[in-house]
């Protein structure tokens, strides 16, 4: 892992209304990391990434990626520069069959013109390349799941559908929102070694995350945010040691303890 | 005992037949019975389109076909803006009166025949109506189709206003076609050639892409493409389209005028889509040449016409809400059987 910092946010402020959301956050992102965004309900998270991605506009701050300035770019410029997202509340297609989800993303400039997934030649058929996505993210290629309409798939390979839609445009970046939330125990179990092998393939993470213990067992650094502000960062073990964090985060450390075992 | 009573020991079960499940996305044919399946409604419509002219008694009806291929062109584009691109469109008098007016006024002041000025007024046309809506793309729903509603009315106040372009008494003298025949089968061709164009883009990739900007506009920006610049791509078809209908109707009426921005050429096509079947694009096309002659047969009736009309959309609404095409299409790809519960 190279220190040298793909994602700066510096100093992002956002307000809605008389309500300050997000209060200058700064991070870095190290190139081939997995950071952590945690926090409670409302802290500004999900805020945090319409920011970066350019979904809303932020009222001040910056944000870099490798050094470039992506500050307030529309989201579909910024997508073409490697920086993607997923939806916390799924985005597919509905009307369409799930590798079809796959050929808009595979139409972006980006995807055309880094040409095929991986490995060169042109991007000659979306379909199979699709598929070839999909299949790398855990939908059975011999099965009629990619072919089933987005409408009829279950929550698990939607949350996939979200991650495979940012592969098609070859990322660098992935900012995750809550890719673990509304699954059960057992498809959490098979997301965690695919969010292992996308950072193996050089993919930097970003996950806001609630489940902690999946969360702590992928992530490099986690970061904190209450009420818009950031309250700490470091590793995972650190973090929760804070005594800020338990306080304000969780409330009790009995709590604290619970989610961290649960 | 009725012969189509579901009773306790048997209900009917509707399959889809195999070669439509293989015919999507795949193109798999094995046997000549499966090429006519698919041929023949397609061959069936275009002999059907084709020999129209040729069955129509008088001049008068010879018109009119003439007229229902201008608002098919019409529904074709409000069909596919509306369901394939998610944008609801109520400017179809606003392209027909950019067209027509282009159409009138490169013949009038430049002397082009309308071997010229159709395919410039189409394409001038378009760009025009696609940059005056482009402040526009952004909404959606209603708001987009409140806005091209406004842009004819505006447009006709302001040729009457100022009185500029001929005002309220239009272009006068614009050049006929050379014969009957041309003029009817020319827009024949062209409404044949724009249904399967449409057929094929919206089974493109691009065509994807307008169906999510449809479905879901975010995801589509989070996939690096601009909802923007591919709603102004869809715009600029369906106004092409407008626009082409509206340049012809300038030389079949020898005349272009504010008329041109009636909001007929707004609401026509869409009752046309709601009759034919929406998201079929061929629907809305046979539904142009139902309604039309429809309401041009029942000016027997005089003043009570439009009573009438309004019943027959009404009832179709009620009992057929879906359009024929949906109905006609579904029906054609299953097979029905009785099977013993």
């Amino acid at each position: 892992m190279s220190q040298e910092p793909i994602l700066q946010v510096n100093k992002v402020c956002k307000s809605f209304g008389g309500v300050q959301a997000l209060s200058n956050v700064s991070f870095e992102v190290s190139q081939g990391e997995v950071f952590g965004i945690i926090g409670p309900n409302g802290s500004g998270k999900t805020t945090l990434i319409n920011c970066i991605t350019g979904f809303i506009r932020m009222d001040s701050g910056r944000v870099l990626y490798r050094g470039r300035e992506i500050t307030n770019k529309p989201p579909n410029r910024i997508a073409n520069l490697g920086v993607t997202r997923t939806f916390q509340i799924m985005r597919p297609y509905y009307s369409l069959p799930a590798y079809k989800n796959l050929i808009i993303p595979l139409f972006s400039p980006r995807a055309r013109q880094s040409g095929g997934w991986r490995g060169g030649g042109k991007l000659g058929d979306r379909a199979t390349v699709s598929i070839d996505i999909l299949e790398e993210i855990g939908f059975e290629r011999d099965s009629f799941v990619p072919y089933k309409l987005a409408s009829s798939l279950p929550t698990g390979y939607l949350k996939r559908l979200e991650l495979a839609r940012c592969l098609a445009l070859r990322p660098d970046i992935i900012l995750c929102d809550e890719v673990f939330s509304g699954l059960s125990m057992s498809e959490i179990a098979s997301m965690v070694p695919l969010i292992e092998k996308l950072q193996m393939d050089g993919i930097t993470l970003v996950m806001i995350e609630h489940r902690l213990r999946e969360l702590f067992r992928v992530a490099n650094r986690v970061m904190v945010l209450n009420f818009g502000e950031k309250l700490t960062e470091g590793v995972p073990e650190e973090v929760m040691q804070d005594e800020k964090v338990k306080e304000a985060y969780l409330g009790s450390e009995k709590l604290l303890d619970y989610m961290f075992e649960a | 005992m009725d012969k189509n009573r579901v009773t306790p020991e048997r209900r009917k079960e509707r399959l889809d037949r195999g070669i439509k499940v293989r015919t999507e996305g795949i193109y798999a044919i094995a046997s000549w019975e499966e090429i006519s399946y698919l041929v023949l409604p397609r061959l069936l419509l275009i002999v059907g389109l084709l020999l129209l002219p040729l069955l129509m008694p008088s001049l008068y009806w010879k018109r009119v076909i003439s007229i229902v291929s201008i608002y098919a062109l019409l529904a074709l584009g409000f069909d596919f803006l509306a369901h394939f691109v998610g944008l609801v469109s109520l400017g179809g008098a606003f392209f027909v009166g950019t067209g027509g007016y282009i159409a009138a006024i490169l013949n009038k002041a430049f002397g082009l025949s309308p071997t010229f000025t159709i395919p410039m007024a189409t394409l001038a046309g378009a760009a025009i109506c696609t940059l005056l809506l482009l402040p526009a793309l952004p909404l959606r729903g209603v708001y987009f189709a409140i806005v091209t509603l406004m842009y004819p009315l505006v447009l006709a106040r302001i040729i009457e206003a100022l009185n500029i372009l001929g005002g309220t008494d239009g272009i006068l003298g614009v050049a006929g076609f050379p014969s009957r025949w041309i003029e009817q089968y020319l827009i024949l061709l062209i409404i044949i050639l724009a249904l399967f164009g449409l057929r094929r883009l919206v089974n493109e990739d691009i065509g994807l892409v307008f169906r999510g900007v449809k479905d879901n506009d975010q995801a589509v920006r989070a996939s690096g493409l601009s909802i923007t610049f591919y709603k102004a791509i869809a715009v600029f078809i369906a106004s092409g389209l407008g626009s082409l209908g509206g340049a012809y109707l300038s030389h079949i009426y020898m005349w272009s005028g504010i008329s041109q921005f009636a909001l007929d050429f707004s609401i026509i096509p869409i009752a046309a889509t709601v009759i034919g079947g929406g998201g079929t694009l061929v629907g809305p096309l046979l539904g142009c040449f139902i309604l039309v002659p429809v309401s041009e047969l029942l000016r027997a009736f005089g003043t009570l016409r439009i009573v009438f009309y309004s019943l027959i959309l009404m009832l179709f609404i009620m009992f057929r809400s879906e359009g024929i095409m949906v109905y006609a299409q579904r029906k054609y790809h299953q097979f029905e059987r009785w099977v013993k519960v």
